[in-house]
């Protein structure tokens, strides 16, 4: 077998659905006819995980670290909400889209500044840019609403069939569908040559370049990509609680989506998944004990998860499972993160 | 005219404030290439100090200041030797959230301590009002804090200099690695100045609880002004920052004053498009590592 046709197959056998992810989704549907009583943080966790899988898409696959991918979110909710209260896009799924693109125009205008320069710049630049948008938003107010942000919005129903519920019923199904699509969207991208590009790119921008990948065209169109699903994450957010406000901008939501995605592990789309459930779990237990300070134990967390180091907490927490499979399917175990350090 | 130069005077106030808080995280991101975004929580950690012994034990201002500078230079040695040595060798995402981690844990554990609101500083009656000069309205306080940093910049450029240390500390900047081969003891070297950075940060805080307000968002609110600062400034050398964080006070004031619906817009476009220019900072030099 020639070596290219070897590189192939590996890719390709990587790339093949495998019965957990199956099961993964399976799950994730069925909790929807479980736990028919929470519906708003389900639907929550899922949007979480949308935005989270949008920063693994520049982080864990082309390396760029972002401090301000809020910035992308606050554009897709503002956009939805502006859309539907001033009734340009009544249909929620078209409105989806078009906040997505407006996100996307954003990106793709900002991808010029991130590419340039080492990894303090794009912290700086990006930290920046996601503060020049909440500046904006609160001098504009006659648009944004400023600090109150868009009061007043009203969702049609969704294709022109299914209402919102005040439930949060339709909200979390409508919220499911959109993740499945664009997951499987990301997953045929990452598993493309393209997508290989990329993972080269992270490990050695120069190698890279040197075997003939355009580096800075590969990074502006993950970016802009990146953007487009944020944007979506921030429209679904304001189409299931019918708010749109100035924190969408906020700092605390970048470095809180870093955290989700640190926690889930970079670099193989679930991660940002899983983070998101742990996440919020995390999150209900702190506000439970104490209510005004969880950030605190939120932050105890970031600093133990850096100081035991991310890979060694992966492989202590997937030592089981993997202990398991070895035992019973009697094959080497599949359970990994693929995780190099961003 | 009058306004221009009272604006000016309250710019350069700003700028030098700015540049003690901030001149600290120069020499970490400089000489460790350590993104330290917790920079803010010692600024903090000194103010809050400074309080409670002006207004609950009834020191004289003056008297708390060196308190504010040895507390957060304490905590600073303390955290360097414990838990950031751990982190000069991984990456800046590691550093990036490791720092955030720990600036929330400040915000928090100050906000149940001293409680979320704003506090202020009982100052001497020396301090308070202003006089003019010429027509032009000079305030006490803010002539207080440009005598006060105006000296200390001067003390380190001293130095770092004229003095062995500073030598030291230079060589260690542009080159960790030639000089620990010519046997000076970077991580001593380093521990010493994140040390002195943090004791400064610690002192800047004091000094702008009046100026800049204290209260437990201090680290998160100005983080991005101090990582201006460094990253416009240049870490190659001390006069980069300071010119930087004059240019940012003054940009600032003025901004605020004459575009006031602009916002912090002006600062914001500012940075980016520097950054865009020139990446390595407006008056630094390439990055040695």
């Amino acid at each position: 077998m020639s070596a290219s046709s070897d590189v192939g197959f590996h890719a390709q056998r990587h790339a093949r659905w495998h019965y957990g992810e199956a099961a993964f989704w399976l799950i994730v549907l069925a909790c929807g006819f479980v736990f028919p009583s929470r519906y708003l943080i389900m639907t929550d966790i899922l949007r979480l995980a949308l935005f989270a899988m949008s920063l693994d898409l520049i982080l864990g696959y082309a390396g760029i670290v972002s401090l301000g991918h809020a910035a992308f979110f606050g554009v897709g909710a503002y956009a939805a909400g502006l859309l539907a209260l001033h009734g340009v896009i009544n249909e929620p799924v078209l409105a989806l889209i078009a906040a997505g693109l407006a996100a996307m125009v954003l990106g793709f205008a900002t991808s010029f500044l991130v590419i340039r320069g080492v990894d303090l710049t794009r912290l700086m630049v990006t930290l920046g840019i996601a503060l020049l948008l909440e500046a904006l938003a609160e001098r504009f107010s006659n648009i944004t609403g400023g600090t109150d942000g868009l009061q007043g919005i009203e969702m049609q129903p969704i294709l022109g069939q299914i209402p919102f519920d005040m439930f949060g019923k339709a909200g979390f199904f409508y919220s499911l569908a959109v993740l499945f699509v664009l997951f499987l969207l990301a997953r045929r991208i990452v598993h493309s040559p393209f997508g290989l590009s990329l993972r080269a790119i992270k490990n050695n921008p120069l190698r890279a370049a040197a075997i003939g990948i355009p580096v800075n065209r590969r990074l502006i169109a993950i970016y802009t990509l990146a953007a487009f699903y944020a944007g979506i994450a921030g429209a679904l957010f304001t189409q299931t609680t019918a708010i749109a406000s100035l924190d969408v901008f906020a700092f605390d939501r970048s470095a809180d989506l870093m955290l989700v995605l640190v926690i889930g592990g970079a670099g193989y789309l679930y991660g940002g998944l899983i983070g998101a459930v742990i996440f919020r779990m995390l999150q209900e237990v702190f506000s439970t004990i104490t209510p005004q300070y969880w950030q605190f134990w939120i932050g105890l967390v970031l600093v133990v998860i850096v100081l035991v180091g991310r890979q060694r907490l992966h492989y202590g927490v997937l030592f089981l499972p993997n202990l398991l499979i070895k035992q019973i399917a009697g094959r080497k175990a599949v359970v990994t993160v693929p995780e190099s350090d961003a | 005219m009058t306004s221009i130069l009272t604006n000016l005077f309250d710019g350069v106030a700003y700028g030098m404030l700015l540049f003690v808080l901030a001149c600290g995280l120069a020499v970490t991101l400089g000489l460790m290439n350590f993104v330290n975004l917790a920079h803010g929580a010692f600024a903090m950690a000194g103010g809050y100090v400074c309080m409670l012994l002006v207004n609950q034990h009834g020191w004289p201002f003056f008297a708390a200041l060196p308190l504010a500078f040895g507390s957060s230079a304490v905590i600073g040695i303390v955290l360097e030797r414990t838990l950031y040595r751990h982190l000069y060798a991984r990456s800046h995402l590691d550093q990036v959230l490791f720092t955030i981690g720990l600036t929330f844990m400040s915000v928090a554990a100050v906000d149940y301590i001293q409680g979320s609101s704003r506090v202020f500083i009982n100052l001497p009656a020396a301090l308070q009002g202003q006089f003019d000069v010429f027509g032009v309205g000079i305030g006490r306080y803010r002539l207080m804090i440009i005598v006060i940093c105006g000296l200390l910049t001067i003390g380190l450029q001293m130095v770092l200099a004229k003095t062995r240390f500073g030598s030291r500390l230079r060589a260690a900047v542009d080159d960790p690695r030639a000089a620990s081969g010519l046997g000076i003891n970077v991580p001593q070297v380093f521990a010493f100045t994140f040390a002195f950075g943090c004791g400064l940060a610690g002192l800047g805080g004091a000094l702008s609880a009046e100026i800049l307000g204290l209260d437990p968002y201090f680290p998160l609110k100005f983080m991005i002004y101090f990582l201006i600062v460094v990253t416009v400034g240049g870490s190659s050398s001390i006069t980069g920052p300071f010119l930087a964080s004059l240019l940012l006070g003054i940009g600032d004031v003025a901004g605020k004053y004459y575009v006031p619906k602009m916002g912090p817009f002006v600062i914001y476009t500012m940075m980016i498009v520097i950054l865009i220019w020139r990446p390595n900072g407006l008056f630094g030099r390439t990055a040695a590592r």
